[in-house]
């Protein structure tokens, strides 16, 4: 092709651009299909995991009742007398991510609107990667935290605590979450153009005023965001309740008692020596599609709820 | 020199941002229920001047002055004076409308809530909006965005958002910058009818526009080190027509800035 170019004569046909080959095929169309094969990696994992969660969940399914599943409330498959009530596991895991809410939202969202609209830059340098590294911190060591430092010291305020309890996990999953609340939606809040600040302190606004009356509402789709991101991450948090909230699956949302979340139970099968195949094995799959559901429920709330409110400003 | 009734006062005032100066000296005196403008090439502190006022600049982490900014003969910069008071009686419209992302009734309702205002709420929002004759425009849309409205518009309900709050003074910082020649008429218009109530201070790069609206003109320039220096301050009449000070000549007649 080149070379028919070349031979024409220059003023007739348009100059031939020297577009770089590869192996006859235009470069830039190599690297385009390079780049979609990097982003198909990720979205075939993702049919891959579902696809196997689905296919061994439902051969689990095909000997135990999915109503008895979802409606259940006592959850022994290890035992010789089986019982299959993933309410037990869904409730450990409900109590244990909403306790770390409790925690993180408020002591988040807070800690945002200091570092956005009270901070100055020097203490803001100081803060936000302070807070930042938290959530570096490995999920084990945080659950060694909870356990030997947290724990004790519910223990010593009230001895009724177990040693295993799902509120000693919250309170430190609350706080491996709080970077997260708290940096996403600092990041929404200093988004908010300084016109709609400024516009507010020209009314005579305090800056308790413009933080909650004008920033908050502006950025409410980017912190609501970050709630539900965090929540998410809660939800799916596997070592640090493994190792402070124990491993028994009490149907109750009492944080003092021992409990066991649908991640921890996957880790106990997965440890242990239930053979591939078994009807035990299986149970983890199922498990982890219900987990899976929850995720994914909270990640279509979070699209909902981001376009549903969402103030725009531009 | 002029009939004195001033509502704000500067005197031998320089503001700092950091090391820099960049308003140098000034003194000046803003009349009551008269306009104001503050006219003067782009960088001579005009901005920064009209911000002083109602101490906009305190947001700014570097900002420091000398001497004085007085309102109704009360040095605003007084360590006792708090910020939100001054702002609350001396109103501020802004380069480009910046509504919030509420509802029209809202957005004048904002000023009102927040300063702990107990009467209607409902008749104060109308009568605003009517001042700043637009009420015709929104009044069968007062819950819709006010992100909804054209930029004049937008511009007209940050004036009612401003009126609102029943300032004494609003100063407007090139409030028709950003607007078409038509909602800038509307503008013009409005500044007039409300002179007879407020006293307005308006930052303008458009000459005309000082010329036409204004009572008094005030010309900021940098020479060297003196940035925002007042070169001339008087009637806008004398100032457009017979300026005393060759700089003022050779600005207004398009030969620099």
């Amino acid at each position: 092709m080149e070379e028919q170019a070349n031979s024409h004569d220059r003023s007739e046909a348009p100059r031939p651009r020297n577009r770089r080959m590869w192996h006859g095929v235009p470069l830039e169309r190599v690297i385009g299909f390079f780049l979609f094969l990097c982003a198909a990696v990720s979205v075939l994992t993702t049919i891959g995991i579902v696809a196997v969660l689905v296919w061994e969940a439902a051969q689990f399914f095909g000997e135990i009742s999915f109503f008895d599943f979802i409606t259940g409330t006592k959850w022994t498959p290890l035992f010789a007398s089986k019982h299959f009530g993933v309410l037990a596991l869904v409730a450990g895991t409900v109590q244990t991510a909403i306790g770390a809410m409790i925690v993180a939202l408020p002591l988040g969202l807070l800690s945002a609107i200091f570092m956005s609209e009270y901070a100055p830059n020097r203490i803001r340098g100081l803060v936000k990667p302070v807070l930042e590294v938290l959530a570096g911190i490995p999920t084990i060591v945080y659950g060694f935290f909870a356990l030997l430092f947290i724990t004790p010291l519910l223990r010593d305020v009230s001895g009724g605590i177990s040693v295993f309890n799902g509120l000693s996990a919250s309170i430190v999953m609350g706080i491996m979450i709080l970077p997260m609340v708290s940096s996403l939606s600092e990041d929404a809040m200093r988004a908010v153009p300084r016109s709609l600040r400024e516009g507010a302190y020209a009314l005579g606004a305090t800056k308790l005023e413009v933080s909650t009356q004008v920033v908050i509402p502006a950025a409410l789709s980017g912190i609501v965001a970050s709630f539900i991101l965090a929540m998410s991450r809660a939800i799916g948090e596997t070592m640090i309740v493994t190792i402070a909230a124990g491993q028994n699956p009490n149907f109750t949302l009492n944080p003092l008692v021992p409990i066991e979340t649908m991640t921890a139970f996957i880790v106990q099968v997965s440890q242990g020596d239930s053979p591939t195949g078994t009807l035990e094995f299986k149970t983890i799959f199922a498990v982890a599609l219900t987990l899976f559901v929850f995720t994914l429920f909270m990640n279509l709330l979070s699209q909902y709820i981001v376009a549903r409110f969402r103030e725009a400003y531009e | 020199m002029l009939q004195a009734d001033p509502i704000l006062q500067t005197k031998d005032l320089s503001v700092y941002y950091g090391a820099n100066r960049v308003v140098t000296e000034v003194s000046l005196d803003v009349l009551r229920n008269r306009i104001t403008a503050i006219i003067g090439p782009s960088g001579t502190g005009k901005s920064t001047l009209l911000r002083c006022f109602n101490r906009m600049n305190d947001l700014i982490p570097t900002f420091h002055l000398s001497g004085e900014v007085l309102f109704e003969g009360n040095n605003l910069y007084e360590p006792t004076v708090d910020a939100t008071d001054i702002r609350y009686q001396i109103g501020m419209v802004f380069q480009r409308p910046n509504p919030f992302p509420k509802s029209i009734f809202d957005n004048v309702a904002f000023g009102p809530r927040i300063n702990g205002y107990n009467g209607n709420l409902a008749d104060l929002v109308e009568w605003s909006l009517q001042r700043a004759a637009i009420w015709d425009e929104v009044k069968d849309r007062l819950k819709s965005s006010a992100l909804s409205l054209s930029g004049g518009q937008q511009q007209r309900l940050c004036i009612a958002r401003t009126l609102a709050v029943e300032p004494t003074v609003i100063l407007m910082d090139e409030p028709c910058s950003s607007l078409d020649p038509i909602a800038t008429l509307a503008i013009e218009e409005l500044m007039r009818e409300l002179s007879e109530e407020y006293s307005i201070v308006i930052v303008t790069h458009n000459m005309q526009q000082a010329a036409r609206v204004s009572n008094y003109t005030a010309f900021l320039m940098a020479e060297g080190d003196r940035v925002g220096q007042l070169v001339e301050f008087g009637e806008s009449r004398q100032i457009f027509t017979n300026p005393q000070d060759e700089r003022t000549e050779a600005y207004i007649t398009g030969r620099f800035g």
